[in-house]
Formats: structure tokens, sequence, C-alpha cells
């Protein structure tokens, strides 16, 4: 197992450093640059903030550069604001890892549990209903459940504050809205794969046998039932934590996705791809972590080389 | 049966797993909530809906709306924002002020208790200082050329001039400062009230890297010094910037706002939010859709002001057909500018006669623009395209927002009813659409210009020929010789003679379509006082306060 997962970190680097080229010189390729601005500067002083940001050297001294300092752990000052491209990221990943926390955990708290009695009591009132709803949650963008959130529980009711990410209680609102979109995907991903597997013989000589059906459920149907869900999880992960710009922005939160979304407006190259190396970072440790959990889970797979 | 104890079991599951997440939201997190709006009232902290995230305080940095209302209150200049008006000086650092015959050497006394934050007295010598860090040729100000009117300053920034000495600002002694301008500047105090002019405290600049560092170190809380109003307490990116009255400031005694927060918020819609849950006292904008019906429900709240900018649109005169003048009149007569503003941005904003806003105190606003179907149409086919025939399909830019659309289908849709033309739309993400405009890549583009000043040579200096910001392509000598001319006046009413006639001119060639000048928007706590309109927004903080 250790070997397996060697081999996929050294791959990552790989898949990383790829990633990292192939950023620094798309950004530089698109139309525009930090310093352009309505009002424009005078041709003399964008040369001089350009110098001073190494920006007048050849792309590929520049790109030398940038990875000898990434090496050094230094992601570069930002272009367009007052604090470094580090200091950004250590304010901002803490800020989308904890609100990722807690709508992963109002995800799977709600789209396993529906997930599972929709399969269990599949074509009942207990299957349509939730499903149905499931399927409303899918189709409701965070844009439009987001803002009906805060209306309601904000403004008309005075519950939480509409905004603002200060109390223990802000987390609520924003959570809810990014944990209700995913735990519809996952209700519906969990019925699929428990009904899947319910259909098996195995279950049936399960039965046969006198096994109690909340033990079939929960020893026998569970393990594999569950494994869609711990793929789609993967990519899912890395997405709930390094931040939404939709609901940063609706919920006043200081975190990741409106960097990642505002940098690459600005054309604040290195702080693009500041969030770029950690968000590309994160999707391949989860992709990792789902790839084991899969193993553990499902008898059929073994790693590689064991 | 089986199905009873499975449904128990997981309601139960669910029940523990709603507990944990509430406990764990309850003990989470760290302290206590920030002021609401009647906690505000009560202690004297002003809740400011403020745009977007400053990019530097550095007032020798900036250049931002933003950035400006927060500098503002933490740096004074010479001159501060005037209570109601900001055609009128009203004291800042200095407490007095003269100037010689022509306008040309102004002499400032500044008063003996300014004094910057960590107690230091503010210094004519720091005002040099400040000036020489912003006019050095490796420093990036962008607002440098504010400072040109000094003698000497283009040329030693060009690095024409090697001697600091040589350019026209001297500290005469501790207290007074005296500048040589380049010529006859009678708007002089007008400028001065722009940040690129504010002061900055040499120690603190000397401390945090030094005067061409760009780290903008110096900036944080815990190393701010400023000489305004307020003090930085602290800056929490994307969340708020807190400002605290300050205990050294001179005309502390008549103030009666405790701390001011600036929330950087993006979205309109959640800004309305704020308000109207008392989280905030004044909002930044309001969204246009919510207008109508806010004045009709809540008039109390909805505070609409002018504001010294123009939204009009640029044409290539570069681009045949827009290379006659005739096209560009045709353009700019077959569109109704009252319907724009009462049906589509709806914010009372004023139809565009001309191109520099009303407001400026003496100056005669051209009443040259108008609708007028049947002139544009004759104008068109003079021009060779009776009825819109054989006139090319031309694109208008703008850039990515609803707002901009709107306008653009709307003043489109005028031009091909009238002028029986076919123009399309174009829209491009925000910084491809300034590449577009820069390099004349574009037939008719969507601009917007606000005032840095109060006179209006800030609006008609950029129509200069190879100005940065004309970005149309067109140039008229007389029209530069007037500017140039304008810049040198000796009295008032001469510079505004010759502003005048030049913008006359510009409205004679229109290499460009004003469309509304503009006003700004906002929802308003009706306990805010000291709050008047203004037409550069020029907030003077230290004079508002709230009240029951």
């Amino acid at each position: 197992m250790f070997k397996f997962i060697g081999r996929r970190v050294a791959q990552s680097v790989i898949v990383l450093f790829v990633i990292i080229t192939v950023t620094f010189f798309m950004v530089r390729f698109a139309p525009g640059d930090p310093f352009s601005a309505e009002r424009k500067m005078p041709e003399h002083i964008k040369q001089s903030l350009m110098a001073h940001y190494g920006l007048d050297q050849p792309l590929l001294v520049q790109y030398g550069r940038y990875l000898g300092n990434l090496l050094k752990g230094d992601l570069g000052p930002s272009f367009t604001g007052t604090r470094s491209v580090n200091q950004i990221l250590a304010a901002a990943f803490p800020v989308s890892l904890e609100l990722g926390g807690w709508a992963l955990l109002i995800a799977l708290g709600i789209g396993l549990p529906v997930g599972i009695v929709a399969a269990v009591f599949r074509n009942t009132l207990a299957d349509y209903i939730p499903m149905s709803m499931a399927m409303v949650g899918i189709c409701l963008p965070t844009f439009v459940l987001g803002p009906i959130l805060a209306l309601v529980f904000g403004v008309w009711l005075g519950w939480f504050n509409v905004s603002g990410w200060f109390m223990p209680l802000d987390r609520v609102l924003p959570a809810t809205t990014i944990g209700l979109v995913y735990a519809a995907v996952i209700a519906r991903i969990t019925r699929g794969g428990m009904l899947e597997v319910l259909s098996q013989d195995f279950i049936r000589t399960a039965q046969a046998k006198g096994v109690p059906f909340p033990r079939i459920i929960v020893v026998h149907t569970l393990k594999g039932g569950l494994l869609p869900v711990v793929s789609f999880l993967g990519p899912a992960l890395a997405g709930i934590i390094s931040g939404s710009f939709v609901v940063e922005t609706i919920f006043q939160i200081p975190g990741m996705g409106r960097e990642f979304v505002n940098s690459a407006f600005n054309r604040d190259y290195t702080l693009v791809l500041g969030t770029v190396i950690l968000y590309a970072a994160l999707i391949t440790a989860a992709n990792l972590l789902v790839d084991v959990v899969q193993v553990v889970l499902n008898p059929r797979l073994r790693f590689e080389d064991s | 049966m089986a199905m009873k104890v499975l449904l128990n079991c997981h309601f139960r599951r669910l029940a523990a797993i709603a507990a944990a997440v509430a406990a764990g939201l309850l003990l989470s997190g760290c302290g206590a909530g920030l002021p609401n709006a009647d906690q505000g009232v009560e202690q004297g902290v002003l809740l400011f809906g403020n745009g977007a995230e400053p990019k530097t305080l550095d007032p020798q940095r900036a250049t931002g709306v933003t950035e400006n209302r927060i500098i503002s209150v933490l740096i004074e200049g010479l001159i501060a924002y005037h209570l109601t008006d900001d055609n009128l000086p009203e004291p800042g650092v200095a407490e007095r002020w003269e100037h010689n015959e022509d306008a040309s050497v102004w002499t400032f006394h500044l008063r003996g208790d300014a004094r910057w934050s960590n107690g230091d007295p503010v210094t004519a010598a720091d005002f040099v200082y400040s000036y020489e860090r912003m006019l050095n040729p490796a420093f990036p100000g962008e607002y440098a050329q504010m400072l040109y009117i000094m003698e000497n300053a283009e040329g030693y920034q060009n690095g024409e001039v090697a001697d600091f000495s040589r350019v026209g600002v001297e500290a005469v002694d501790d207290k007074t400062l005296r500048f040589r301008l380049v010529g006859p500047t009678p708007y002089f105090i007008n400028m001065l009230k722009h940040y690129s002019w504010f002061p900055v405290h040499p120690p603190t600049i000397e401390a945090h890297g030094g005067r061409f560092d760009m780290s903008g170190e110096w900036t944080l809380p815990e190393n701010f010094v400023g000489n305004g109003p307020f003090t930085l307490t602290e800056w929490r990116p994307n969340q708020y910037i807190r400002v605290t009255r300050s205990p050294t400031y001179w005309d502390r005694d008549r103030m009666r706002l405790n701390e001011v927060y600036f929330f950087p918020i993006e979205d309109g819609n959640t800004e309305r939010r704020m308000f109207d849950s008392g989280l905030l006292h004044v909002t930044g904008t309001v969204p246009s859709n919510d207008i109508p019906s806010l004045r009709r429900d809540k008039p109390e709240l909805i505070n609409i002001d002018d504001y010294l900018g123009t939204y009009f649109f640029r044409l290539n005169v570069t681009r045949p057909p827009l290379d006659n003048p005739l096209v560009r009149k045709a353009l700019n007569f077959a569109i109704d500018r009252k319907a724009i503003v009462e049906r589509v941005t709806l914010g009372d904003q004023k139809p565009a006669h001309a191109f520099v806003p009303e407001g400026f105190n003496d100056y005669p606003n051209p009443r040259v623009l108008g609708y007028d179907p049947g002139r544009a149409r004759a104008y068109l086919a003079e021009a060779g395209y009776p009825g819109g025939e054989g006139f090319p399909s031309l694109y208008l830019l703008f850039n990515t927002s609803e707002g901009h659309r709107k306008i653009a289908e709307a003043v489109v849709d005028m031009w091909n009813r009238t002028l029986g033309i076919s123009m399309q739309l174009e829209n491009k993400e925000w910084k491809v659409y300034l590449d577009a405009q820069t390099h004349l890549d574009y037939d008719i583009s969507r601009s917007g210009w606000i005032g840095d000043y109060m006179d209006p040579i800030t609006f008609l200096e950029m129509f200069t020929t190879g100005n940065g910001n004309n970005d149309t392509g067109w140039s008229n000598a007389r029209y530069d010789e007037l500017i140039a001319a304008a810049f040198r006046s000796r009295t008032q009413e001469e510079h505004f003679d010759h502003l005048l006639e030049a913008e006359l001119i510009l409205l004679e060639e229109l290499p460009i379509v004003p469309l509304y000048w503009y006003t700004r928007i906002r929802l308003t706590d009706p306990r805010v006082r000291g709050w008047y309109p203004k037409l550069l927004d020029n907030r003077p903080m230290k004079h508002v306060h709230l009240a029951e």
C-alpha cells in the first residue's frame, strides 16, 4: 500500500508541475495586464511597476524565477493588493476549509440517510418525496438558494446575520446553502448505489438465511452501496473546501473562492497561480484519498503491488 | 416491524448529527459579532458599505474611489473636505494661505497643533518629503502627474532635473510651505483636496522598507501613522476596515463619531440585505431593480445625489464611417437620453447636453446635445447614407455587466430604429475590453469618467492629442492649444473661457456620445447626520454623526 501511495504522490508532483507551467503561460497570454485600468497610468510609471515585479524580463526568465521561489515556498507578491500571495492564502484557506467542513457534514448528514431510506423503501412516498425534493435541490443553484435563506432566516426571522464571518452562528446559512445542494446529489447517488447492491444475489441469500433486515442494510449493503458516493466525494471534497465564489460573495465570507475568481479578473498573475496550485494540490490529494478508501471498501479491488 | 426499527435508527442518527452540528457551531469560532446599526448609534460607530476591498492605503499609490474614502479619514491634506460643498475649501493642515497676484506662487501656513498619530508634529518638511517620494522616477505613483503643476516636477520625474530642490515646493520653515507652480493656477486649492497631495509620515516610511518599498507594509494597522481624524485600528481583508477617532487630531473635540467600519461589499443585493437587517448605516449603492419600489415605499431611506461623472461612448474616429463628423453627429442626435435615464438607469441621472457635468461654480454648461431624430437622419443623409442605406454594420463594445448591457441595448435600438442602420452589441470581459479600447480595436466603446477635483479641466484634458486616456484617435490642434492655454490662465474667467471654447469644439466634432451625468444612489439610515449631497462625494467623516 505504501508503495502504491508513494507512486501516486510522485505522479501528483508531475501533474502539479504541468498544471503550474500551463497556468503560468496561459494567464500571460490573456489580453490585459495587472495594471490596466479605466484611468490609465502614465507609460513610464507602468514600466517602472513592471520592472519592479520583474515583468519586463523575458517570459522564460520569469518562469524560472517563479519556480525557484516556489521551491522555497514563496508564492510571490500580489500585484493588485497589499499582502503577499502566501499571506492571502494563509488567511483565506482556513475560512474555506471550515465552511467546507460544515457544508460536508450537512451534505452527508442529510444526503446519506435520505438516500438509504429512499432505496430501502423504493417506489413509496418515502422514496418519491425526498427524491423529488433532491431533484429540486440539484436544480436550485446556490445563487438562488443563498439569497432565499438569507432573506427568510436573516432579514425576516432575524435568527442569523445575513452576512459576515464573525460569530459561530454566521456559519449556519452559508454552510446550509452549500450543504443542501451537495446533499441532494449525494442522496440520489446513495439511492442508486444502494439499489444496485440490494438487487444482488448475496442480499437475497442473506434474506433467505433469515438475517435481520437492519443487519442486511448496515453490514451487507452499505459497504458496497456507498462506493459511488465515495468516488463522487473525491473531486467534490476539493471543490467544497476550496471555497465557492458565489456563496462567499452572497454572505461576505473572506474565503478562497473570491480570491480565485477576482485574481483571474484582475490578471493578478501570482495570485492566480497560487490559488490554482492550492486547488490542484487539493484535488490530487482528495483523489488519492478516494482511491485508498475505495480499495478498502471494495473487496474486488487491490492495491496494485499487494 | 423491521421498517420501524430501521426508521428509528436513522432518526436517531440524524438527530445525533444535527445535535453535533449545532453544538460544534456554537462552540467554534471566536468572539462576539460587530455592532449592529442600533448599537452603532448608541456607541457612535458608523457602519459604511464601501464597494470593493481597497488595493492599498498608501495615498501616493492609490487610484480608486474605494481607497480614497478610507485614506481621506486617515490622512489630512493642506485643504480638507468642506461639509456641504466640494467647490469650497475648508482649512485642513493649513490654517491659512495666500498667493501672489497671478496665482502661481502659493504659501500655506500649517496649524501649530497638527500632529501625526504617534504624536510627532506635522511639518512642512513632511510634505516636501512626500512629494519627493511621489515624483521620484523609481516610485510608481500613479497620480504623479497631478503634481506636475509644480515647477520642474515633470522634469524631476523624467530625470531631466536631478536636484529635487529645484522643484517648486519648499519648506520655508517648520510650519510654512511654499509652492512655485508652472503657471497661474487659480484652482490650485481644489486640486489640493486630492489624495495625491496628502502627506505621509517620513519616519514610518523609512522604518518599513524605505520610500520606494512597494510591499505596503507601512500601511498595515500595526505600522500605520496618519494625521487624519481617525487612525487605522483593524484591517481584515474582504471583511472590514475599522478606524478609530485619533487622540492626536487637532480638531478631535468637535468630532462625534468614535469609529467607522468600512465594509467591502461587492454584491448590491447582499448590501441591501445587510441594510434591511440593520447591519449597515449607509450603503455604497442600490441594485437598480430595487430603485422604483424603494422610491415608492421607503423614500426616506433612498438618497440620490448628483455625482461628478459622465457616462459616454467613445467613437473610434480612425475607422470609417466614424471618421466622418456628420455620422458622429447623427449618432448623437438619434438618442433619446431622457428615455434612457427614466426607463433604463432609473436613478435620476441627468441627460447629458454636453460633456462636462453640471455643478462647477460659474462654468456655463453649453446646451448642445439633444434628441432630434429629423436632424439625425439629415446628418446621416448628408454623410452619404440616406435612410441608413449602405451604412456598414458596427459594433458597440461594453464590458460585461447587466447595467451596461441594458443601456447598450436601448441605445442600439434607438440608433437602428431612428437611422435605419444595423448596429450590434459586443461584450468583453473587463481587462479584454480595456485592452481593446487602448489599442483602438473597437468601433464604439462604452466609457465613464469621474472627476478628480472641482475643475472642468479634469474632464477636458483627456481628449488632447496623445493623452493616454484619449482612446478615440481624435486630435484637434485648436483644442490642444485651448487646453494648454487653460492651464496657464491667470484668472478663473479666462480659464473657463478657454475651457468652454474647447468643449464647444469637442461637441462640434463629437468623437464621443455623452449619455448622462452620474448620480450616487444610496440607502441611508435616517439617524445619520452631517451627510450632504456632494458632487465629488468627498465625505468629511469628522463632521458626520449619528443621532436618535
